[in-house]
């Protein structure tokens, strides 16, 4: 077999898998145009903000293999941090403020990060938690989070200064552009000569070691992009709500995003997406039905078929089919 | 003395809670060389192994290599001093295809391996290097295939290939035919001394056949202290060897062979 300028067949193949994707992409786009139109923008912005979180929790455990149960405290951080900047500077504008909600959640990540990469598996998610508790007593003791009431009244401002965020319709173009910057930056990560390394990692460990990898410092960037990621969800959301709550750092919210990836399907750029609207949908949905107080048992139960029928989650099984059916 | 040793341990002993696995031992390995360690089950070789390429920190003694001490180094440091092991059971990369599992190995050098912002194009310009080292393997159909549904003897080729891929000086295999059949020992064996040429090999290895066929010299290791050592003639001959290692019915099988 000749080696000039190769390009395999299974990577034309792959090529072509490309060109249909880019068809999907577009599509999903235009409906994402349109949505604020047919449905509610607020429900849609919750949705894109927790979708968002759950793409950045699913780089980690995805891609990293990495399992956090502290993701929670890089929301809140970023919320918070939003949250106090928009209100005591009347001046600075929303992007500016979510830039710093998710500079702090960097920051937060990388102290964190650093601290927890040294552990493996259930020891990792465990100093995870352990550390997301410090970050929501904190909250609670701060004087200026609000405490248990949390931090009312964040003004949405005007983007750049020049367009009102106070109009929906401009606020939700303007999360689904912060969603699609946060989407592109992970789907670069995993397709970069980084994600390259990082799935060697979670494929075996000791071997991209003995290849000369610092595995550690791979997780550590890892983590950190999560964190950031997952604190502009945390910053856009508190814009979008004007609000900044304990509910953002409670570890519950950690669990959460661990079901919306599992759900959706955990290693596929997608599952994460669908799980938050699953989750997203049937807590709004519910809550206005008289199950309201049966939400957590209902999304328990979902969780259990899960991981007991269709462990990929919804998204992974559905590529199985294609991939099964159009070989 | 003319030839210099490239890899030489002092004193080397690792505990586990007061049981001493290596005791005490004084390894050297001739540049050049295939150098195989030897010895029955139980005997510390894969622990030496371990404590040689940093996935153990051993509690006494030093390592050398090229006289330098590289004892306090970290696991992935000495791959950059061209010191790349295997593993006993195939390490691979098993969700990716055969081609990118050399290119991963392939990348490093370029210095872009933390670059999350650029595109995997970045790296096509690997693959025909990588064609390269599958085609010396005898791998270049497998190219695109997923490594988990490579036979298995395939997959301890690709980590011949990959671990080629690093141009290493010195190539540490621990056990590379163990689990395979006949077909693909010899296959294997092939394989190393083909890439063995130019490199020192030091390989920890059950099967005495393949040891006698390859090796230049031998270390036979018993309750982790080091029996005996020289070559497979040499070793073969002392009795000590013999009574621990094969036990005494192969050996005097071996002996009227």
């Amino acid at each position: 077999m000749s080696a000039t300028r190769t390009l395999t067949p299974a990577m034309k193949l792959r090529r072509k898998a490309k060109v249909r994707r880019n068809i999907l992409y577009l599509v999903l786009l235009a409906i994402a145009l349109v949505a604020p139109f047919v449905a509610y923008p607020v429900f849609l912005m919750k949705l894109l903000c927790f979708a968002l979180f759950a793409c950045a929790f699913n780089l980690l455990l995805g891609y990293a293999g990495l399992l956090s149960f502290g993701h929670a405290a890089f929301l809140a951080t970023g919320g918070y941090f939003t949250g106090i900047m928009l209100a005591s500077y009347p001046g600075l504008t929303p992007e500016l403020g979510i830039l710093i909600g998710t500079l702090a959640s960097v920051v937060l990540g990388t102290l964190f990060g650093a601290l927890a990469i040294r552990r493996q598996g259930i020891y990792f998610a465990m100093v995870t938690l352990a550390l997301s508790q410090m970050m929501f007593f904190f909250f609670i003791q701060a004087p200026f989070t609000g405490g248990e009431d949390g931090l009312h009244g964040v003004p949405r401002g005007e983007l750049f200064g020049i367009i009102s965020l106070d109009n929906n319709i401009n606020m939700y173009y303007f999360v689904l552009a912060v969603f699609l910057i946060g989407f592109a930056i992970i789907r670069r990560a995993v397709h970069s000569p980084y994600g390259q390394v990082l799935r060697a990692i979670r494929e075996n460990e000791p071997r991209a070691v003995s290849l000369g990898y610092n595995v550690d410092a791979y997780k550590l960037v890892a983590f950190v992009l999560s964190a950031g990621l997952a604190g502009l969800a945390g910053s856009t959301k508190t814009v979008v709500f004007q609000l900044a709550s304990l509910t953002d750092a409670h570890w519950h919210m950690s669990g959460e995003v661990i079901l919306m990836t599992l759900l959706g399907g955990v290693g596929t750029l997608f599952g994460p997406l669908v799980g938050a609207g699953v989750v997203v949908s049937l807590q709004t949905q519910l809550a206005q039905s008289p199950l309201g107080n049966w939400v957590s048992v209902i999304l328990g139960a979902i969780f259990v078929i899960c991981v007991l029928s269709f462990r990929s989650g919804i998204v992974g099984e559905i590529q199985k089919v294609v991939k099964k059916n159009f070989k | 003395m003319t030839q210099e040793f490239i890899l030489e341990t002092r004193g080397l002993t690792k505990e586990f809670r007061g049981f001493t696995a290596v005791d005490d031992v004084n390894l050297k390995v001739r540049e050049g060389h295939i150098h195989a360690l030897i010895g029955p089950n139980g005997a510390g070789k894969t622990t030496v192994f371990n404590l040689l390429t940093k996935f153990l920190p051993p509690t006494r003694g030093e390592i050398l290599y090229r006289g330098k001490p590289i004892t306090r180094m970290k696991a992935n440091e000495i791959a950059r001093l061209g010191l790349v092991r295997s593993f006993q059971i195939s390490a691979v990369f098993g969700h990716m295809t055969a081609l990118e599992n050399v290119r991963v190995a392939l990348q490093r050098k370029l210095g872009t391996s933390f670059h999350f912002w650029k595109p995997e194009r970045s790296l096509d310009h690997l693959n025909d290097r990588a064609m390269e080292l599958l085609d010396e393997v005898g791998l270049a159909e497998y190219a695109d295939v997923l490594t988990v549904e490579m036979p298995y003897g395939r997959k301890r080729a690709l980590e011949v290939a990959t671990t080629l891929a690093l141009e290493p000086t010195m190539m540490l295999l621990d056990e590379p035919t163990q689990g395979m059949g006949a077909e693909d020992v010899d296959r294997i064996v092939e394989l190393i001394r083909r890439v063995s040429r130019g490199r020192t090999v030091l390989m920890v290895e059950h099967n005495l056949s393949v040891v006698s066929r390859l090796c230049d010299r031998i270390t036979v290791l018993a309750r982790g202290a080091v029996l005996a050592e020289g070559s497979y003639q040499e070793v073969s001959r002392n009795p000590q060897v013999r009574e621990a290692y094969m036990g005494s019915d192969a050996a005097e099988e071996e002996a009227s062979a």
